[in-house]
């Protein structure tokens, strides 16, 4: 038990222990101060900028910010989706993968620049090694960057004053910085360290190898289950089957998996190389290369919490925003444990499974987790993965007990603001942190303000969008699905699970989250179409908002601090930002909650 | 006592009248929150009027109460805003009464006042000159360009003491509908008829032009949008349990009619109700204290306040300097000093003059009876000696300043030692003034004169500077004068020798470093300094200019009224942030009541949640609906007193409320919908 503690404590602290001098990096990159990789890195970054035409020091309004990183988007969109609907034409295809369906493509290409990584296919049956590393990887990279870029621009909207010259800084100045000093470096190392673990890195076609076990199917494909196999023929209690074919082989997948797989887990990416994600023993094979993938999930989110204080110059703030996610972080996450390790009375029915824990038995819930795993690292991979947008998994939600699975659910319909996607989150936490100034501020007699600057109707207008653009998303897309008599074919499960099943499917891409429960076949043209608009809203409509909100802000001149002012670093504070995100997500989602988890819940 | 309970009783009356009169959809669309009310009531009522063609969503019994309930929340909020509104009426009606249509005696100029032609004062212009006359009204608000004259204003401030108006200087504007009692004055009109000074106050009180403040307009884009949700809410939950039926081959249990009131229960209504009466009130808060905002935005400002800036005479010190101690010179005795000082001052009758006489008495009991004033020969002060005294039988008297007296005994060819001018410079570094008594060419000893500083002006700065709200002194005195009295006063900071550029730079200097500057101010050499300030109240005694330049008019002219000002604009927003957080805080409950009930018929395992053991499911929808109702009315109070307000940091004042408004908006549904929910219960079965 007490081991457990620590593997769950030493995750955490090594995590944020990394974090902390990676934010003063980011906010020295960011700000064009000299870091140890200057040397070598600045020429190359002049010479872009010559390229892109733009100076170091430029700095545009906060529209053209907006229209720069939407257009860079757009080009994305087009891109990625020409790319898959022509693969089949395309070099660097082994396989020979055919063209992906124009409804799939669109679908995965909107999840792939909003960040989101929803996967209606499997990546080894579908994409092309052309696909994966040059049409979905740099996707990864450019929309991770983008999430970070407008971070900094709200983080100069707060700080910096109009009048005395500042700016809200350049999207291409701002992109570039983020690619050459953050995460192309980040990514190398990540991606070395996975390769030496055993992750695939190879443009060679899949192979095959022999089965110690062949299994026989039947004509229609399905598993005979009791067969048994004797000189190529398949017998079931002593009869013949004559349709039967026996597999002896199998198609072992390869590909440049570790190269993409570092920057899914570093800008909260998440989406898999393989179908099955970081459960694939090619993606993620060892405990070592899965503590440096959970690890990267967290990683710049964290770090961002820090550069944040470090860049308006008040590191208070930056502890107390990391102080409201981080006891959010330890409280989902000891829900979702607790739950796990406790298990479900079903699971011992006729003493089907040990969930007690002894010494060579892990105990708990292990049902859809991997052995090499365990629950401890699956746990606290699935809180991570969903706390920020990464949406990668290395056990199947699907199989969690009723509350377990529902905390990564409710992670992702708070708004992912709990450390969140890369930038995304915290500046959806900001979103949060006015509407708490907001009423916080009412209760004290002062019209709010949050760093000084006031909070007039217009950039409430533009909070509450943020803050409810996620609740907003998903309710509406799953609401108007649950209309169409089609989605109940895609449910694999009845009853209140098979609700969850569908419930997640939307709050995945309405949180622009990308993770799967699993059990809901989600590649039909109704569901890549409303899915894919629901990322697309999820993912412009509170950024845009955050770009206003900067492009405001940077117009105000600072209010001067006094005892009447409300403090917004302290421990008060920090309570009520954590009151008012529980409360929003609690008041939007608690009786879909009710029809789905917690009615599974209460009829166990 | 009794007048006051039948204007309540009045108020009410008419403010029931008017919430029926505001189900009327053109005010209705003025408050997003309430008009979903207003259309969900409608909805329900057309459920139940097709629930007699046979088209049943919920048994029409149940569909007609639910309907019955939701004009009542609608009713509850239009009587909120409507009781809020007739206190301002009623203040309007009673200043209106006073504005009659009067005759003005319109004359062609100063020179030809006898030329004298009568017409209605609505014929008036802007610039026309009128003579009133003692007896008569002031026909339109003007300035007095010659004459000098009691008025009464109590038409306006209530006041019943007459006020001076002179022409020059800061006393020269009247305003109309007030009356002169003494001598008569001319007077150029300086406003058009119906755009006076009285007219704005009516509209003010009246609330006929109010606008939404910044403030209330982004609280609303959060309520709107928090309905939003809930009606995204309500709609997915319907078609999850449509969903869900078609799964189970069941029909969907939940009706719409249910639906609708989660819906309202959810919905914002509680604060989306009380809104505008918040708004209303503050104003008549401020009414009641005498001051008159030019606009809602002045009082939400004033909550902001970090700097006020302070008249030192009036507002921190008496406004006159009072005798504080005799000091003898020289050898002399203190009984020596007192009777020459007293003899000296007893023509003076100055406000010092007098204490001196009273400290003589006091201290010395020397009697003034016996003296024969009429061999007494009184010098008066001028500003040209700087002093004052007394010449009898030989003997003369003079006390001033050191200066004046100094010259005065050297020309008499005496001595002015310098344990005199030793004395003189410590009373002046306290503050004090020194006056020096000199008899022939002998100076006796100084008088001490001391700026006396109010009583608990000390602990109110104390308080103000908690809430984060700086004092700064402003007076005319000398640098040293002023730190004395500023030391003693507890203000944060003063400006001594303060001149109107002064302090206009002072106030320029804060907002810059990001403050909020408020100031009070009457002289038309105030105007650039009370047009910079954040929140400027011109006293009503004031000039025109000044009462332009301001965005708030004290009728009292009461220098501390600023810090009155503070606190209502404070509680206002207070009110405001405090009934939202109640709001929210309530649905937690409301989903405890309605969600179980609301799924039962899909899985009947929910029924755990109902952890206030609600009778049935229809009971629970009726009491939560009914909660949300009557807490409506039951909050008007509270919304037209506003919250508890007190001087403590903000720190305290967030854990402080949000203990009571927002643990307490948690805890107090799930209490009340039980009570309601075992009386319907008991009602209906």
């Amino acid at each position: 038990m007490s081991a457990m503690v620590i593997e769950y404590g030493l995750y955490v602290g090594i995590l944020v222990l990394l974090a902390m001098p990676l934010g003063v990096y980011i906010g020295k990159v960011m700000n064009g101060e000299r870091v140890f990789l200057s040397l070598v890195i600045t020429p190359i970054e002049r010479l872009i900028y010559r390229f892109l035409k733009v100076s170091a020091t430029a700095q545009s309004s906060w529209k053209q910010y907006a229209k720069d990183a939407i257009a860079l988007s757009a080009c994305g969109f087009v891109v990625l989706f020409l790319i898959q609907i022509s693969q089949n034409i395309l070099p660097v295809n082994p396989e020979n993968k055919e063209a992906v369906s124009w409804d799939l493509a669109l679908n995965t290409a909107i999840s792939f620049i909003t960040n989101t990584n929803w996967q209606a296919y499997s990546g080894e049956a579908t994409m092309s090694y052309f696909t994966q590393a040059l049409g979905l990887t740099v996707q990864n990279f450019i929309s991770a960057g983008m999430g970070i870029a407008v971070l900094f621009v709200i983080i100069r909207g707060l700080s910096h004053r109009k009048d005395k010259d500042q700016g809200l800084g350049n999207f291409w100045v701002d992109m570039t910085r983020i690619h050459l000093y953050i995460l192309l470096p980040l990514s190398l190392v990540i991606a070395c360290l996975l390769v030496s673990q055993g992750v695939v890195q190879t443009f060679q076609a899949s192979t095959s190898g022999a089965l110690i076990e062949p299994f026989a199917v039947d004509g229609d494909g399905e598993v005979i289950a009791n067969g048994s196999i004797l000189d190529d023929r398949v017998t079931v209690n002593s009869d013949v089957v004559e349709e039967a074919t026996i597999i002896k082989e199998q198609l072992i997948p390869l590909g440049p998996a570790a190269s993409q797989i570092a920057i899914k887990q570093l800008g909260t990416n998440g989406g898999g190389f393989f179908g099955v994600n970081s459960a694939h023993p090619f993606e993620n094979p060892t405990s070592v290369s899965n503590f440096i993938q959970m690890l990267s999930i967290l990683l710049i989110p964290v770090a961002l919490v820090f550069t944040f204080g470090r860049n308006i110059r008040d590191k208070k703030q930056g502890y107390a925003i990391f102080a409201s996610m981080f006891i959010l972080l330890i409280l989902f996450l000891s829900a979702s444990a607790i739950n796990e390790h406790l298990a479900t009375p079903q699971l011992e029915q006729d003493g089907a499974v040990l969930t007690a824990v002894t010494l060579d038995q892990s105990g708990g819930n292990m049902e859809g987790k991997e052995a090499r795993f365990g629950i401890v690292s699956s746990v606290v991979w699935s809180v991570f993965t969903t706390a920020a947008s990464n949406g990668s998994v290395n056990s199947m939600l699907d199989s969690y007990t009723p509350l377990g699975g529902m905390i990564p659910m409710i992670l992702i319909q708070l708004g992912e603001v709990i450390f969140g996607g890369v930038g995304s989150g915290l500046y959806g936490m900001i979103g949060f942190i006015i509407v708490t100034v907001f009423i916080a501020g009412l209760m004290v007699g002062r019209t709010p303000e949050y760093l000084g600057k006031k909070i007039s109707p217009f950039e409430m207008k533009m909070a509450v969008l943020i803050c409810l653009a996620t609740p907003i998303s998903i309710l509406a897309s799953s609401g108007f699905a649950a209309l169409i008599p089609s989605v109940h074919y895609s449910l694999n499960n009845g009853g209140a699970h098979g609700f969850s099943e569908f419930l997640y499917a939307f709050t995945s891409a309405g949180g622009n989250n990308g993770s799967a429960f699993a059990g809901f076949s989600a590649d039909t043209t109704f569901l890549n179409i409303t899915l894919g608009v629901t990322m697309l809203l999820a993912r412009y409509l509170p950024m845009i908002a955050i770009l206003a909100i900067a492009g405001s802000m940077v117009e105000k001149k600072k209010v001067a601090v006094s005892s009447g002012t409300l403090s917004t670093s302290s421990p008060l504070f920090i309570f009520m930002v954590i009151l008012i995100v529980i409360l929003m997500g609690a008041l939007s989602f608690l009786p879909a909650l009710a029809l789905g988890p917690i009615a599974e819940f209460l009829s166990m | 006592m009794k007048s006051e309970h039948t204007m309540e009783k009045r108020i009410m009356a008419i403010a029931i009248v008017d919430a029926v009169k505001k189900l009327h959809p053109k005010v209705q669309k003025e408050n997003p929150v309430m008009l979903l009310v207003y259309i969900s009531a409608i909805l329900v009522t057309g459920l139940y009027v097709i629930s007699y063609f046979g088209l049943k969503d919920a048994p029409s019994g149940y569909t007609l109460f639910i309907s019955i309930v939701l004009w009542f929340t609608v009713l509850f909020a239009n009587f909120a805003e409507a009781i809020a509104e007739g206190r301002g009426k009623a203040q309007a009606d009673s200043l209106r009464s006073s504005k009659k249509q009067v005759n003005a005696n319109k004359i062609p100029s100063i020179e030809k006042a006898n030329e004298i032609q009568v017409i209605p004062s609505t014929r008036l212009k802007k610039g026309d000159l009128v003579i009133v006359r003692a007896g008569e009204m002031i026909p339109l608000d003007g300035e007095v360009i010659e004459g000098v004259a009691s008025v009464d204003e109590s038409a306006i401030t209530g006041e019943s003491a007459p006020v001076i108006r002179e022409s020059g200087g800061d006393r020269s504007a009247v305003t109309g509908s007030t009356s002169v009692i003494s001598d008569h004055i001319i007077i150029r009109v300086t406003s058009e008829p119906g755009k006076g000074f009285l007219d704005q106050m009516i509209a003010m009180v009246e609330g006929a032009n109010r606008q939404k403040t910044p403030n209330e307009k982004a609280l609303e884009i959060f309520l709107v949008a928090l309905t939003l949700v809930f009606i995204l809410v309500t709609m997915s939950l319907y078609t999850y349990t449509h969903f869900i039926a078609a799964d189970q081959g069941i029909n969907n249990p939940v009706s719409v009619t249910t639906m609708v009131a989660l819906l309202v229960c959810l919905a914002p209504t509680t604060i989306g109700a009380l809104l505008s009466a918040i708004g209303i009130a503050g104003m008549s808060r401020l009414n009641r204290v005498n001051v008159l905002a030019m606009s809602g935005r002045a009082i939400e400002a004033a909550g902001d306040v970090d700097i006020l800036m302070l008249d030192k005479t009036g507002t921190i010190t008496f406004g006159n300097r009072q005798a504080d101690d005799f000091i003898p010179v020289d050898g002399v005795q203190s009984y020596e000093l007192a009777e020459a000082a007293q003899l000296s001052s007893l023509a003076d009758e100055t406000p010092e003059g007098r204490s001196i006489v009273i400290l003589a008495k006091t201290k010395h009991q020397i009697r003034t009876e016996h003296i024969d004033t009429s061999k007494i020969n009184f010098i008066p002060f001028s500003a040209k000696t700087r002093m004052s005294g007394v010449s009898m039988e030989g003997i003369e008297i003079r006390k001033g300043a050191a200066e004046a007296i100094k010259a005065y005994v050297v020309k008499n060819v005496g001595t002015f030692s310098r344990e005199c001018g030793e004395v003189v410079e410590k009373i002046a570094n306290k503050g004090g003034t020194p006056l020096v008594v000199a008899k022939g060419n002998q100076v006796l000893g100084v008088i001490y004169l001391k700026d006396i500083v109010k009583e608990g002006v000390k602990e109110k700065f104390a308080d103000l500077r908690k809430m984060g709200v700086k004092t700064i002194m402003i007076t005319g005195d000398n640098p040293k004068t002023a730190a004395a009295i500023a030391a003693e006063a507890g203000v944060d900071d003063f400006l001594a020798e303060a001149t109107p550029e002064a302090k206009l730079e002072l106030i320029r200097e804060y907002q810059q470093k990001g403050h909020l500057v408020a100031m009070t101010g009457d002289g038309t050499n105030d105007a650039p300094a009370l047009a910079q300030a954040d929140v400027a109240v011109a006293m009503n005694t004031g000039t025109q200019a000044a009462k332009e330049a301001g965005n708030m008019v004290d009728l009292d002219s009461s220098p501390t009224k600023l810090i009155h000002i503070v606190q209502i604009g404070k509680q206002l927003l207070m009110t405001r942030g405090s009934l939202t957080t109640f709001s929210m805080a309530n649905d937690l409950a409301k989903y405890f009541a309605i969600v179980p009930a609301l799924f039962l018929g899909l899985y009947p395992q929910l029924s755990v949640l109902n952890i206030m053991g609600l009778h049935s499911p229809e009971t629970a929808v009726l009491s939560a609906i009914i909660f949300n109702a009557l807490v409506i009315i039951f909050l008007i109070p509270l919304a037209l007193k506003g919250v508890k307000y007190r001087e403590v940091s903000s720190q305290r004042l967030l854990s402080s409320n949000l203990f009571v408004y927002g643990l307490g908006g948690i805890v107090t549904p799930f209490i009340c919908i039980k009570v309601i929910d075992i009386i319907l219960s008991s009602i209906w079965y």
